[in-house]
């Protein structure tokens, strides 16, 4: 069977499964509407270590660990490890995973490391190069502030288009039997940029990027809005979810009344001050993990669209005057 | 689908900033007058007890000074400084105690990585530029200053 899909997709032969999938996340996360979903609340934002950074890769250890535990194996059946995150040289990834022991392949998408990682990792069980593999992606917002803006004790205003970097760390064991959702297919994004360059408005940023992935895998799949139960974006926040679903209603797709947003689930924008919404790696991926996978599970959905999105600045970038184009890669989710 | 023109990329901007909300400008402006008022009250009444205990006024300025940036730092320590800030915004940014919490917060963020390449070298990433060109600044001014005494014009 031709596995390919158009122009950006593949239809997989042999679905991997996903086989088990574990949420780790800080204090605020587990104050918001998702809060009783995720495996482990953790009330220190330092994870018992002495920075952020290593806070970090701790929250790394604890997801990588306890998905291996879920899906009832031992780490050593582990093939491959694809996992990213939100730091220079992806220091949380190293460190958190150097104990593990197992072959890693690094990734940096920005915050849509999530669909990254869920697509190589099925991309390799699928084409039987390894019986498990496990794919995650974390952020926190401490080490990407201290990154990306200011020092977390610096007084300024965020403006009302900012978005909060979630604390957390989603892992998944793929494989190829067991569990209750499959991953049919993929659509790999490109780069998009319309030369937006406010860093403290990454919805619009990332919109395009999103609209265009989700438009070619309409393409691509010979699909349209009806056949999913919910497409879910990672992070566009409430002003990007606006303008996406503007954009891609000007191609005549109107999913207004499927789509959602990983960083409008995990927050109440009204109670807890974060403004558009949830950004960061962890924000799609500890969704995933602790509400969509459920969701598919409990047979509320049947197939969904997940599409985590990134905003590709660093800060040098941002201070030479680049603009941030964005990138969006999707997994059609299915409920076995 | 999306490969956009300049044109397209224009337009598209040109919707974002229709479609982004931001804070409204007068109440923000209303805050920020009550936030740096009640410090800059704050500072007379320090200068005033300053007064009554003998010092003089440049003296008395000065230990207000003092106080004021110790008292910032403090607040950033125990982080409340940043909530005064994100209701007083320029309020609290603009006076002395807004300079100090800018020095302050990197100094305890980059702890961390060390005293040399920690609080050494970050300790001045935001206040760095202000310092620079403050200095620039004056001694521009002092230039000018010069030049006319030397004409005659002041």
């Amino acid at each position: 069977m031709n596995q390919i899909r158009g122009k950006q997709s593949i239809e997989f032969e042999n679905p991997p499964r996903i086989i088990s999938g574990a949420s780790v996340v800080g204090k605020k996360e587990g104050e918001g509407p998702l809060g009783h979903l995720f495996d482990l609340v953790n009330e220190d934002p330092m994870f018992g270590e002495d920075s952020w950074e290593k806070a970090e890769s701790t929250m790394q250890k604890e997801a990588a660990k306890l998905a291996v535990r879920k899906a009832k194996l031992e780490e050593w059946q582990i093939r491959y490890a694809f996992s990213g995150d939100l730091l220079g040289q992806l220091i949380a990834t190293s460190f958190g995973l150097k104990e593990m022991q197992l072959p890693v392949f690094g990734l940096y998408g920005a915050c849509s490391t999530m669909g990254e990682a869920l697509q190589l990792g099925s991309m390799t069980v699928n084409a039987g190069y390894a019986d498990y593999v496990l794919c995650m992606a974390s952020s926190h917002f401490g080490s990407a502030e201290k990154q990306f803006r200011y020092p977390l004790e610096y007084a300024s205003q965020r403006p009302l288009s900012a978005t909060w970097t979630v604390t957390g760390c989603g892992a998944f064991v793929l494989g190829r039997k067991g569990g209750h959702v499959k991953i049919s297919g993929i659509t790999t994004g490109k780069i998009i940029d319309y030369g937006v360059k406010d860093s403290l408005n990454m919805g619009a940023c990332m919109a395009p990027s999103a609209a265009d992935t989700i438009y070619q895998n309409f393409m691509d799949f010979d699909r349209g809005p009806q056949d999913y139960d919910k497409i879910i974006t990672g992070d566009l926040g409430s002003i990007g979810k606006e303008i996406l679903i503007r954009l891609l209603k000007d191609q005549g797709y109107d999913i207004s009344g499927q789509h959602t947003d990983c960083g409008l689930e995990i927050y109440d924008a009204k109670t807890q001050d974060t403004h558009s919404g949830g950004s960061g790696c962890g924000c799609s991926a500890v969704t995933l993990g602790a509400y969509i996978l459920d969701q598919l599970a409990e047979g509320n959905w049947n197939r969904v669209l997940f599409v985590p999105t990134g905003a590709l600045l660093s800060t040098v970038s941002f201070n030479e005057g680049q603009s941030i184009p964005g990138i969006a890669h999707a997994a059609v989710l299915e409920r076995i | 689908m999306y490969n956009p023109g300049e044109e397209q990329k224009k337009e598209y901007q040109d919707y974002v900033k229709q479609v982004t909300p931001t804070h409204s400008l007068w109440k923000n402006m209303a805050k920020a007058f009550l936030t740096g008022g009640i410090i800059c009250v704050i500072g007379q009444g320090i200068m005033n007890y300053a007064q009554t205990l003998g010092l003089d006024r440049e003296a008395a300025g000065a230990w207000t000074s003092i106080v004021l940036v110790l008292l910032s730092v403090l607040l950033t320590g125990f982080n409340i400084y940043p909530g005064i800030a994100k209701f007083g915004g320029a309020g609290a940014l603009v006076p002395i105690t807004g300079f100090a919490n800018s020095v302050a917060a990197p100094a305890i963020e980059f702890q961390k990585e060390g005293q040399v390449f920690g609080i050494g070298c970050k300790i001045f990433t935001i206040a760095g530029p202000v310092i620079l060109y403050g200095v620039f600044t004056s001694w521009v001014l002092g230039v000018i200053y010069w030049v006319m005494k030397g004409m005659g014009v002041v």
